[in-house]
């Protein structure tokens, strides 16, 4: 049976979610424009003002935000109310750059945990059930949004955070968790962690995760559903715009629901920056239309996907967004082909590697290097060189039919390439360009 | 009849191989033979040891990917032609093979041994059996 934290809104019509858009979207743009003066030059410089956006027809007409304008207005230019009526800070783990730091009104914190509710229940996840939460705890969006949804569902929620494995395991089978929340590359961990400990999956109840917070592939999912015992569901979502619980995964587990009512998202073409119809792959923009403290208008995610309206088995109707295909900022061009670790962690799989490796890019005498390290595993180890070379070599193929050029793989000792409590580091770029 | 290698996964580095022996060396376990094989950026350490279980296990715990392999171990004697008496048996018998090392006998026992890893090793000893050489079992190699 499909568990909904919001029925009325997340089953809404399209007529009533277009409603809803309309309202928040003017009410949003006049309290920016009154508010936050930053995006209101972006808007006089535009030539547009508050009465242009009279529905949701009208969004294209904004200008866009994207990471540079949060580092140019760092820390309190994109502010949207005074700083007392705030309640929260977070930030971005600052991967690329400089941290993003984003404000939380009461409000706000309220609507962004009803959005991991609905996450939580539509991987399945009821009052009855005990929630892990094993992302970090802190500045990082992870761990405290997912607590207060699984707060919301009224689950028994253990305030984990990231990191102490074996700890995390023990609870898992003393405490008897049932659903887990970290990010992908940890789950996995765990579940080597546990075969490792001789700990099947069906000595833990663990039944559902919500993975997020990095990019993870169908082939990942399937390893860890096998490793963990468990259905995995995915959930997007970005500091600048709240965190996890945008976008979340139903039973379908096929693409994630996007919290329309809070969230507007359009697809366009990252050159030319038009909006593109529907079905069309391109970055992914959004509007987040009530939340006050940080209400981005228009912010470039970098993320590469596609929407679907298809209607979907779960029976909630907001749009559907597909896994992304990586983010911008994580595509590399590695002489001249764009390659996305996605990609990558795909082809490992599939030739029977997990998914741990290391990208090593460098330029020498102006051509790019591409290296691959990939851990040796009990099960791809074998006392023939010439049986180890020979999956390499495919490896190499696989790699090199997915992504159009040649990589050099190099088979490096199990768990020296660095494991993240948090993120996994999956590239390395020496090139100075 | 057959005996037990080890053969460990390691990085092409300096001291890699190195690191490897430390465990080898903290946990006690003797070695027998020694073979390296490097390929493309990697090598298979093969490995007669005193207590294969045990050099398994320890390696494992330590992080290094190994597999137990069978190998054939046969005596000759050691002269001249030792090795050539031993490659015919097999060759006779049509088994190939897929790499050897020597195992440092002693003088005065006036044997050399043989460590071969061939593509159907019950076969190969049935031939070096049947031709009158001497084949060790896992025990008999603890002994030389």
């Amino acid at each position: 049976m499909e568990h909904y934290f919001q029925k009325d809104i997340e089953c809404a019509s399209r007529e009533e979610i277009v409603r809803i858009q309309n309202e928040k979207l003017v009410e949003q743009v006049k309290h920016v424009w009154d508010h936050v003066p930053y995006y209101r030059k972006k808007m006089e410089e535009k030539g547009v003002t508050p009465e242009d956006i009279r529905s949701i027809d009208d969004l294209h007409k904004l200008p866009f935000l994207s990471k540079t304008d949060l580092r140019d207005a760092y820390p309190y230019g994109l502010m949207g109310v005074p700083k007392d009526e705030c309640v929260r800070i977070h930030s971005t783990s600052g991967t690329t750059g400089k941290r993003v730091v984003a404000f939380y009104t009461q409000g706000d914190v309220d609507l962004w945990e009803d959005c991991c509710a609905r996450a939580i229940m539509a991987a399945g996840g009821t009052k009855e059930d005990v929630v892990q939460v094993s992302y970090g705890y802190g500045l990082f969006t992870g761990g405290m949004g997912i607590h207060g949804g699984s707060h919301k569902v009224g689950c028994l929620t253990l305030p984990m955070s990231s990191g102490n494995t074996e700890r995390q395991i023990m609870f898992l089978q003393d405490l008897g968790a049932t659903i887990l929340c970290c990010t992908p590359s940890y789950a996995a961990y765990l579940g080597e962690t546990m075969k490792e400990m001789g700990l099947s999956p069906e000595e833990i109840p663990l039944k559902a995760g919500i993975f997020g917070a990095e990019a993870w592939s169908e082939e990942m999912r399937r390893d860890i559903e096998k490793t963990l015992g468990i259905k995995a569901y995915d959930i997007y979502g970005l500091t600048e715009l709240s965190g996890p619980g945008v976008a979340f995964e139903c039973s379908a587990q096929n693409g994630m629901h996007i919290n329309e009512d809070h969230f507007i998202a359009e697809i366009i073409d990252p050159d030319t920056l038009e909006v593109l119809p529907e079905g069309s792959q391109g970055e992914l923009v959004f509007t987040a239309i009530d939340k006050k403290g940080f209400p981005m208008l228009r912010y470039r995610t970098k993320d590469i996907c596609k929407l679907t309206r298809e209607k979907c088995s779960c029976g909630r109707t907001h749009v559907k967004m597909c896994k992304p295909m990586g983010r911008s900022d994580d595509m590399l061009i590695i002489r001249g082909v764009n390659v996305f670790p996605s990609q990558i962690e795909t082809v490992l799989l599939n030739h029977g590697y997990q998914a741990n490796y290391q990208i090593i890019v460098d330029r020498v005498n102006n051509t790019d290097t591409f290296d691959v390290h990939v851990e040796m595993t009990p099960e791809m180890f074998t006392d023939n060189v010439s049986e180890i070379r020979k999956r390499q070599a495919d490896l190499v193929e696989g790699l090199k039919n997915m992504l159009g050029i040649k990589a050099k793989v190099t088979l490096v000792a199990p768990k020296s390439i660095t494991r993240s409590e948090g993120k996994a580091v999956r590239v390395i770029d020496n090139r100075k360009i | 009849m057959s005996v037990k290698q080890v053969s460990v996964f390691v990085e092409d580095k300096p001291g890699k191989l190195n690191e490897m022996t430390q465990v080898l060396a903290e946990n006690k376990i003797n070695m027998r033979a020694v073979s390296v094989a490097i390929a493309d950026g990697f090598g298979i350490i093969r490995l007669l040891v005193d207590d294969v279980y045990e050099a398994s296990t320890v390696l494992k715990d330590a992080g290094y990917v190994n597999k137990l392999t069978p190998v054939v171990v046969a005596a000759t004697s050691d002269a001249p032609g030792g090795l050539n008496q031993i490659l015919n048996v097999l060759t006779e018998a049509k088994i190939n093979i897929e790499y050897m090392y020597a195992i440092s006998g002693e003088r005065k026992t006036d044997k050399a041994y043989m460590v071969f890893r061939v593509n159907d090793h019950k076969a190969a000893e049935a031939a070096l059996t049947k031709a009158g050489l001497t084949v060790l079992s896992g025990e008999e190699m603890s002994e030389i």
